[in-house]
């Protein structure tokens, strides 16, 4: 799950690159810096890649998630940190539905 | 331009009827919404059942919107419900209704709305107060409270969405003939009617005209702003 969200959200990015919607500036991987301290994104990039990244979890998984409620913004390691903490998050709050 | 995608909330009676077909007529693909069915039906309209509070039927409706269209060009949040009621006799859960429908419908169709219309850089965003605020209407806390919360929520949401290419302007209409104001003695609508520059009630047309204004794509320049019918 987490590798399929991984590559999801790279694919999100880099559409919302060519539609300068963010700028990336370099090739993307899971460890690259997306926010906070020497991220890649500033805080409308980052609104603009969480929606985008929520809108496709939606379409290609049938799943709704949300991925800035007072949970994820209250986590001790915040999972905007990288591409790979955020796919991480994803899958968790997926696998909770299922779950619950 | 092909035809633009205009949802309005709260379209089962009223004002929001009124506004539904205005635009149909006018060549927009009209989506409304009611916690109940209407009683009627229109070409270029489709209607979804729910309560504007319900976050995930809300949700449903914008994806249901985006795989339909791919679009939205225009929101009108029309939806509201009032309670005429003295303070000293209104129950905290009347609060809370008036506060949940008028305040939190109102934010939660704007948050989704702006998703969906900052992918093609344009919107208008028209939300409903009421001349109930500027005329400090006493009888009506809840529902004043609940409106200058909306007046404050577009002017911040004007501020927010202004990058995005999205307008966020909030009408205030005077009395008009609806179930709104149904339960309200005549005499009180009258004094109240007394306090326009305008003397009359107002009507459906009145407002549609101000919400063809804000809707324009040539309001571009517009947001942030509130306008009260009669004079308030």
């Amino acid at each position: 799950m987490k590798e399929k969200l991984i590559e999801m959200i790279m694919e999100v990015a880099e559409e919302l690159n060519a539609e300068q919607e963010i700028e990336l500036g370099q090739e993307l991987q899971v460890d690259t810096p997306l926010f906070g301290e020497g991220g890649l994104l500033d805080s409308m990039g980052l609104v603009s890649l969480i929606i985008a990244v929520e809108q496709a979890i939606e379409e290609r998984m049938d799943a709704q998630v949300s991925l800035a409620d007072e949970k994820a913004l209250s986590q001790a390691n915040s999972p905007y940190r990288s591409i790979g903490s955020l796919a991480e998050y994803a899958a968790n709050e997926l696998t909770s539905q299922v779950d619950g | 331009m092909d035809k633009p995608v205009t949802l309005i909330t709260g379209t089962r009676k009223g004002i929001g009827e009124y506004l539904a077909r205005h635009y149909a007529e006018r060549g927009h693909r009209v989506v409304g919404c009611s916690r109940r069915q209407p009683e009627w039906e229109l070409d270029y309209y489709v209607h979804h059942m729910l309560d504007v509070t319900d976050e995930p039927a809300v949700k449903r409706l914008f994806s249901w919107i985006r795989k339909e269209y791919g679009r939205l060009d225009n929101l009108v949040n029309n939806a509201g419900i009032a309670s005429m009621n003295h303070s000293l006799l209104t129950p905290v859960s009347t609060l809370n209704k008036v506060l949940d429908t008028n305040v939190v419908g109102t934010f939660l169709f704007c948050r989704e709305a702006a998703k969906l219309m900052k992918k093609h850089s344009y919107g208008r965003v028209v939300n409903f107060t009421s001349v109930a605020v500027p005329l400090k209407l006493a009888g009506e806390a809840a529902y004043v409270a609940s409106k200058s919360a909306v007046q404050s929520l577009t002017e911040v949401l004007a501020q927010e969405y202004a990058e995005f290419g999205i307008t966020v302007n909030s009408l205030g209409p005077t009395p008009v003939d609806t179930d709104l104001i149904r339960a309200v003695p005549g005499e009180k609508i009258d004094a109240l009617v007394d306090r326009q520059a305008i003397k009359r009630r107002g009507k459906y047309a009145d407002v549609a005209n101000v919400v063809d204004f804000y809707l324009r794509p040539e309001s571009e320049f517009i947001t942030g702003q509130k306008l009260f019918l009669g004079g308030v």
